[in-house]
């Protein structure tokens, strides 16, 4: 061994000594407002898909984790400014979201799907019960889009801010529907029920849960489910310069859905199966 | 670091803002006033029936935060299928008529007491003389009360139409686009939130400065008497002037 290679060696060794001293803690942040991926438990604590599949990666990687709760629309400015370490939110990989983070390997895939009264002109909108992906059936998926565009033009539509949701529509729908940002999912149902929106768009897993609710009684699912493209997959966020970090969580992930942890865990939270495929 | 392109095209977005927060602040504020006037009219009047109602609103408004105002209107209404199927639902549906109502409720209880200081700080002793004079209780007040009442509380409720200017930025926690609201959606898409936020403040800075340097020129024009006289000079004639 030469010299050079044992120095490297030392160098190495101290320096991932050093890291794991300081990664004895890790800080995850949520939203706490997303349920079934993550919620605030009427006791106060925080629960779901996300929370449950972070105790099992803190214990693959061998850390410490600590989950806090963060707004949705601070919650990437927060984790550059250091407040936390890594976020599990729901946060689909973009790529202007990768201009500022680093992502994990995906733990899940994004579908999203509107929501409507049951009694409103929009409850049975061409193709729903179907199923699109904007990666491989884009043509099929902009054709059916056209279609709801003739039903949905002029309605108020709902979204939470700054999401792929957002983007899917004014990707899609831009100037055809009256567009309202909301700074959580809870919000914009409310004004589904309250007669404010026509419809919603968001992730199907979250709005199934939601219609489950008595609160959302007379609501549901309407139009296709979409996924892929500008709602690609889901992963942890993490800051650029933790590479160390992220190879930890990729290997975690990777065995998580390699032996079917997140398979069970998603069937136990959504009764679907969100695993990334591949 | 500080990328200038950025800061110059953010500016240009927010700026679309502007007409409404302006829209939200001069709709709210002279509604206000008006509540207000009543208000303090009421805080006055002698009558323990209206000084206690009008007591409990300024109660219940000033110890409230705007922002949980805001959400009872715009949110807590819209569960009562009642207040749904009323005629007041085309106005509470649109979150603007929300934010004017809350912001103009919120600010009528504040300026209530301001108006009612100006009021009570007019010199009783007037008050007696304009009596003595036989004047009735509504000219008095329209000639001898108001005006001073007005260079009184003026600088009171500058301070209130500044803090009302600023208050509107809480109407993008209901889905408008103020300005604040498209700082956020701007945030939330470049992820540069120093360069935008800056740039909001900057807009505020500008509205609230138009508005203070308004309420001084106003006080100035309205207070004559608190002028220190302009020295006297002597008239002189123009040829001493060349000489110079």
């Amino acid at each position: 061994m030469s010299l050079k290679r044992i120095i490297a060696a030392s160098v190495l060794a101290l320096t991932s000594f050093t890291a794991q001293a300081e990664e004895q803690t890790v800080r995850i942040a949520t939203e706490g407002a997303y349920a079934p991926w993550n919620f605030s438990a009427p006791n106060g604590t925080l629960q779901g898909f996300e929370m449950d599949l972070a105790k099992v990666l803190c214990e693959r990687m061998s850390v410490r984790c600590e989950i806090v709760a963060q707004n949705w629309d601070g919650i990437i400015p927060a984790l550059t400014a250091r407040k936390y370490d890594a976020i599990m939110a729901a946060v689909s990989v973009t790529p202007k979201r990768q201009e500022v983070i680093a992502f994990s390997k995906p733990y899940a895939a994004g579908i999203n799907g509107f929501a409507v009264l049951a009694d409103s002109p929009l409850a049975n909108m061409p193709g729903t019960g179907e199923s699109y992906s904007l990666d491989t059936q884009e043509t099929a998926a902009k054709a059916r889009i056209a279609e709801m565009a003739k039903v949905m033009k002029g309605t108020a539509t709902g979204v939470q801010g700054s999401t792929t949701a957002s983007t899917f529509m004014d990707t899609y729908f831009n100037g055809v529907v009256n567009l309202k940002e909301y700074k959580s999912t809870e919000e914009h149902n409310f004004d589904l029920m309250n007669g404010r929106l026509d419809a919603v768009l968001a992730n199907a897993t979250v709005l199934a849960a939601a219609l489950e609710k008595p609160d959302m009684k007379g609501a549901k699912l309407s139009g296709p489910l979409f996924s892929g493209g500008v709602f690609g997959v889901i992963a942890v966020g993490l800051r650029k310069e933790d590479a160390e970090l992220k190879a930890k969580f990729d290997a975690a992930i990777t065995s998580a859905v390699a032996d079917g942890t997140v398979r069970d865990l998603s069937m136990k939270w959504f009764k679907v199966d969100v695993s990334p495929r591949s | 670091m500080i990328d200038t392109s950025f800061l110059a095209s953010s500016l240009a977005t927010l700026v679309k803002g502007i007409p409404l927060t302006v829209q939200l602040s001069m709709i709210s504020v002279s509604v206000g006033a008006i509540l207000a006037f009543g208000l303090a009219l009421m805080r006055v009047s002698g009558n323990a029936a209206l000084d206690l109602s009008a007591r409990a609103y300024i109660f219940v408004y000033r110890g409230t935060p705007l922002l949980v105002q805001i959400y009872i209107i715009y949110y807590g209404l819209s569960q009562f299928p009642a207040l749904r199927h009323s005629f007041a639902w085309p106005y509470l549906r649109e979150a603007y008529w929300c934010a004017v109502i809350a912001l103009a409720l919120n600010t009528a209880a504040y300026s209530a007491e301001i108006i009612r200081g100006g009021i009570l700080s007019v010199n009783a002793g007037q008050v007696e003389a304009a009596r003595a004079c036989g004047m009735s209780q509504a000219l008095m007040f329209r000639r001898i009360v108001l005006p001073q009442a007005l260079r009184h509380m003026l600088p009171a409720y500058g301070n209130e139409v500044i803090l009302m200017i600023k208050s509107t930025a809480l109407a993008s926690t209901i889905t408008l686009m103020d300005v604040t609201g498209i700082a956020a959606k701007l945030v939330s898409e470049s992820y540069r939130p120093i360069e935008v936020f800056t740039m909001a403040g900057a807009i505020y800075l500008l509205l609230t400065f138009i508005a203070s340097h308004g309420f001084s020129l106003f006080e100035h024009a309205v207070t004559p008497d608190r002028r220190q006289p302009a020295p006297h000079r002597p008239a002189e004639p123009p040829e001493t002037l060349q000489h110079g």
